[in-house]
């Protein structure tokens, strides 16, 4: 058995989005939903996390950050792209600088719909995300990958 | 006899001053958590984030990073174990400080700029609480004439009758030494209050988990000193320390960051009235 779904680190990053999702997701963190309770903690660097969060969509400028980001982050690690826009551009997919979801850059292992995404929805992508990175760890473990 | 009983003790602490450490850093965080109003992580958390932490792909920056980091733990343990086989509590202190180093020393070899800011907040740290404790250990000297943790346990009296400002002194200090706000300038364990990561900014998997390990083992070591002061009478001494580390909790939760300046004026402040003053009345009252 691994350690990672008791400690899941997570990474936050604001790519276009509107802040709405942004705001929800904080809101796991309050007394009210308190993900604490399962070991969550939003860490902020990307070299201690095993979660890496993107909300908002996809454009010319966050693309390189998106990457960089995921580039550091420690294996195994999972990436979960909350709301609409973080999943496909969401309302802002016609706009001339909108590229696309978050998949467009990196690979995506779990979406979580809803725009804003509600944080009871949050919260269950990444238990969601939790099993993948179990699986990852075990992958990891037979020697079978490096990253794609 | 009474010397394998102090060798114990050192094995003891080295090997079950991580459990101890790991358990209080438990608590802690339960009750910061029920402080702020929420329910809080299970009491082994910190155990599992080690554990999650030793499981995590190796990524270095270069090649003696590790070695620097294995370098903090290693002196942490051995002042530890001076301490605790009751040796000479000058030479475990200083153990200690050399520790400190290795850890800066370590933060400066990643060439990070977060990491760097972090290196310089942490020797501004170690300026900052330095003189206060060599005074603490000063005071224990003039009570007891030796800097032998043994003879300074066996001192039979209430050493902080003697020495209550100098405790005070030690109890502010000890919130820089814990990382507790407003003093947790060079790193913190809330993640929120953080450019990137502070000093250890540039550390992951098995180093970020030694280094946690080594705050376990010094954090053990540190709530010793504590105990140090009421060693005769033991009970009152445990209650003592677990009173002292609710009390840092409080100020942890019920204060923000300070800014450097601030540090390192007022536990200068402190060293000198506290610390120099209780030792001045000391040397009086002799
Ligand atoms: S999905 Fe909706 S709420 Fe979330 S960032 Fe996009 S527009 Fe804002």
């Amino acid at each position: 058995m691994s350690y990672l779904p008791k400690s899941p680190w997570l990474v936050h990053y604001d790519a276009s989005s509107c802040n709405g999702c942004d705001i929800e997701l904080l809101a796991c963190l309050t007394p009210l939903y308190d993900v604490e309770r399962f070991g969550v903690l939003n860490i902020g660097n990307p070299k201690h996390a095993d979660i890496f969060v993107v909300t908002g969509s996809v454009n010319e400028q966050n693309r390189s950050v998106i990457e960089n980001i995921y580039k550091q982050m420690a294996e195994p690690s999972v990436v979960v792209a909350v709301g609409a826009c973080a999943s496909s551009g969401g309302i802002f997919r016609e706009c001339y600088n909108v590229q696309g979801g978050v998949d467009h850059v990196i690979p995506v292992d779990v979406y979580v719909p809803g725009c804003a995404a509600r944080p009871e929805a949050i919260i269950d992508g990444v238990v969601q995300a939790l099993d993948v990175l179990e699986q990852k760890h075990k992958d990891r473990k037979k020697g079978a990958v490096g990253r794609v | 006899m009474k010397e394998s009983l102090w060798i114990l003790f050192a094995v003891l602490y080295v090997v079950l001053a991580p459990f101890i450490g790991g358990l209080i850093a438990g608590v802690d965080r339960k009750i910061t958590a029920r402080m702020q109003g929420r329910y809080g992580p299970p009491l082994l958390q910190p155990f599992y984030d080690v554990f999650k932490l030793l499981q995590k792909e190796n990524m270095a920056v270069n090649k003696h990073q590790q070695f620097y980091v294995l370098s903090f733990l290693v002196f942490v343990v051995v002042a530890g174990a001076i301490f605790f086989a009751g040796g000479d509590l000058l030479l475990s202190i200083f153990a200690l400080t050399l520790a400190s180093v290795f850890l800066v020393v370590a933060a400066y070899s990643t060439f990070s700029p977060y990491a760097y800011v972090g290196a310089e907040r942490e020797l501004l740290q170690i300026m900052a609480y330095e003189p206060m404790v060599i005074l603490t250990i000063v005071g224990m000297y003039m009570v007891t004439k030796s800097f032998n943790v043994v003879d300074i346990a066996a001192y039979d009296g209430i050493m902080f009758l003697k020495l209550p400002a100098i405790f005070l002194g030690f109890v502010f200090i000890l919130t820089i030494k814990l990382r507790k706000s407003p003093f947790d300038i060079s790193m913190s364990h809330h993640a929120h209050q953080e450019i990137v990561r502070g000093l250890t900014t540039e550390f992951s998997g098995k180093e970020l988990a030694y280094i946690e390990i080594s705050h376990w083992y010094e954090n053990v070591m540190l709530l010793g000193l504590v105990f140090l002061f009421f060693a005769s009478n033991p009970i009152l001494a445990l209650l003592v320390v677990a009173a002292t580390y609710f009390l840092e909790i409080f100020i942890d939760n019920a204060n923000s960051r300070l800014k450097w300046q601030n540090v390192l004026f007022s536990s200068w402040v402190i060293a000198f009235v506290l610390g120099a003053g209780n030792i001045a009345i000391l040397a009086m009252l002799i």
